[in-house]
């Protein structure tokens, strides 16, 4: 049910689009408002929100991270798994944002029987999900860069090689790119694991499956541009670059309705990222079992929310605040109201 | 406002803001874009289909130019929708008309930045040069 709204949500977007930009002629604002409050939405929202977490106190450090923490001299220390200092932090957190790690280590349970028959359960690696997570970021990756060459002008060298390796198969005509197919698959992937696993299609709520519906949707769109509808890219290069100079101009005719439907996608994206589970762009970057080295040992942790109005008591001292009722309650006594008289 | 490891922060949210903002820095001051102009062919007055069709389609229309002519049966004519027959050839049609790639291919195309591999075979054909 949660995935068919999203999906009723994702298709109302097109509907909204292709009327208002189609039969109603609306074309300027859906070419500059709805794309320029976006942006502006999606920045100041990000901002915004990074800003607000780093509001919040820093809590202890959570040293319960993979491999052997930095002990005696002749023992190991695991760097990259357990740091104890800041580069070696900045390290874990590199190769948690580049590869992945936490999802590399993924296990599945599964209920195995050994040779007497006995129950066993067995944790198993599970590697599909880091495959596709992968797949999916890195193309979404190289589909932004890609994107530049509308955006800039002139066309900077480093986009013409992105594109060029993007679509070094040479297959078809306009060319396919390796990351148009890599992303559907990789999304796709995500939007089946929630549908078809059982527990995930438990746990999983519209805002799960509205962003993945969402983007799968961006990335049908933008294909159906390029290799069906065909639409006038030279226009839309006018449009774009009227947004990014903040000199616009009237929207060409020529532009086909497949394009502002796209922009439109896109335009929700961006407005919904600051507010959605999204914001894991910025947040992987204060998570604190990534970002904290294990140095627990090393330096005194002063807890920033301990109200300094509220002084140390020892038991010692609560034992003299409270000697009298726990005596007459029977509870064990350091010292009993004789001796401390 | 106490920000806790502000400095890292600040300095992670002003590299998120340099990337994002930097398609408009980069165009910041530059004058407003204009679609190229196209040197276009001085005695003739219309293409192989409508002006609208070629310039969205023209990629596609080669494409198939290539499969008609070299697999299928060979066959190397095309006639457009006005009933006009075309050799169907990139060297020998499109630029016998579009005689400089240079200021008409390729103008658009680094605007738009395609860089169709066709050239790494096909020539333009010195004779037609101008
Ligand atoms: C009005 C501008 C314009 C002109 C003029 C133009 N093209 Fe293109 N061409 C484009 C655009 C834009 C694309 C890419 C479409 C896309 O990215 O979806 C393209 C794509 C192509 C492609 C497909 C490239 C690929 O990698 O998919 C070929 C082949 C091509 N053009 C050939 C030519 C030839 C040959 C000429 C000159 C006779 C020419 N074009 C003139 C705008 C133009
Ligand atoms: C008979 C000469 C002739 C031939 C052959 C020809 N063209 Fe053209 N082409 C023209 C003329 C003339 C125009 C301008 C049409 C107009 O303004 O209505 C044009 C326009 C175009 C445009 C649109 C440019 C723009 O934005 O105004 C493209 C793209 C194009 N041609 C590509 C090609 C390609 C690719 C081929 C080969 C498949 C080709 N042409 C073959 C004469 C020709
Ligand atoms: C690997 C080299 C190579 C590449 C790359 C290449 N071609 Fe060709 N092309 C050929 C050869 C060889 C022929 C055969 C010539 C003949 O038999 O007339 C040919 C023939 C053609 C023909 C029909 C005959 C003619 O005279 O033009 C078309 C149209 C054509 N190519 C279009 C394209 C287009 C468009 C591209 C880019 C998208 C392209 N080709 C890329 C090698 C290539």
């Amino acid at each position: 049910m949660k995935a068919i709204y999203s999906l009723i949500l994702v298709l109302a977007l097109v509907v909204i689009a292709t009327l208002g930009a189609g039969a109603a002629k609306m074309q300027t604002i859906f070419a500059y408002c709805v794309p320029g409050t976006a942006f502006a939405i999606f920045v100041i929202g990000f901002v915004a929100k990074v800003i607000g977490w780093a509001k919040r106190p820093v809590p202890f450090r959570i040293p319960t991270t993979g491999g052997q923490q930095q002990s005696l001299d002749w023992i190991v220390q695991n760097k990259w798994d357990n740091p104890s200092t800041g580069p070696q932090t900045a390290m874990r957190m590199l190769l948690e944002v580049l590869t992945f790690r936490s999802l590399f280590r993924n296990t599945k349970v599964l209920l195995k029987h050994d040779d007497g028959k006995n129950p066993i359960v067995a944790y198993v690696s599970a590697k599909w999900l880091w495959l596709f997570a992968l797949l999916f970021h890195y193309s979404f990756l190289v589909i932004v860069v890609r994107h530049m060459r509308l955006f800039l002008q002139p066309v900077p060298q480093f986009i013409v090689a992105v594109e060029f390796v993007d679509s070094v198969l040479q297959i078809y005509t306009p060319i396919v790119y390796q990351t148009n197919l890599l992303i559907l698959a990789g999304a796709g992937f995500l939007l089946a694991r929630r549908l078809l696993d059982a527990k995930l299609r438990y746990i999983s709520l519209v805002n799960d499956y509205f962003p993945l519906i969402l983007i799968l949707s961006i990335a049908l769109s933008g294909m159906y541009m390029r290799y069906i509808a065909k639409v006038d890219v030279m226009a839309i290069k006018d449009v774009v670059m009227g947004l990014t100079t903040f000199k616009f101009k009237a929207v060409p005719a020529s532009i086909d309705v497949s394009f502002f439907v796209h922009i439109s996608l896109v335009s929700t994206l961006l407005a919904y990222f600051p507010f959605s589970k999204l914001m894991h762009f910025g947040g992987v970057f204060l998570s604190p079992t990534r970002n904290l080295p294990n140095d627990t040992r090393m330096h005194h942790h002063e807890n920033p929310w301990n109200n300094p109005d509220i002084k140390p008591h020892s038991y010692e001292a609560y034992e003299d605040e409270f000697r009298e009722p726990m005596f007459e309650a029977g509870l064990p006594l350091e010292k009993t109201p004789e001796e401390a008289a | 406002m106490k920000l806790y490891n502000g400095g890292k922060i600040i300095t992670g949210l002003v590299i998120f803001l340099g990337i994002f903002l930097a398609p408009l820095a980069y165009n910041a001051g530059k004058a407003a874009y204009t679609q190229p102009k196209l040197k276009m062919p001085e005695n003739e007055k219309e293409c192989i289909e409508s002006k609208e069709f070629m310039r969205t389609k023209h990629m596609q229309l080669l494409d198939q130019w290539r499969d008609w002519a070299l697999r299928g049966e060979g066959q190397r004519f095309y006639v457009n929708s006005k009933g006009k027959q075309f050799e169907m050839s990139l060297q020998k049609t499109c630029m016998k008309c579009h005689t400089n790639k240079a200021e008409f291919c390729d103008k658009c195309h680094n605007d738009a930045s395609v860089t169709p591999y066709c050239w790494d075979c096909h020539i333009q054909p010195e004779g037609l040069k101008k």
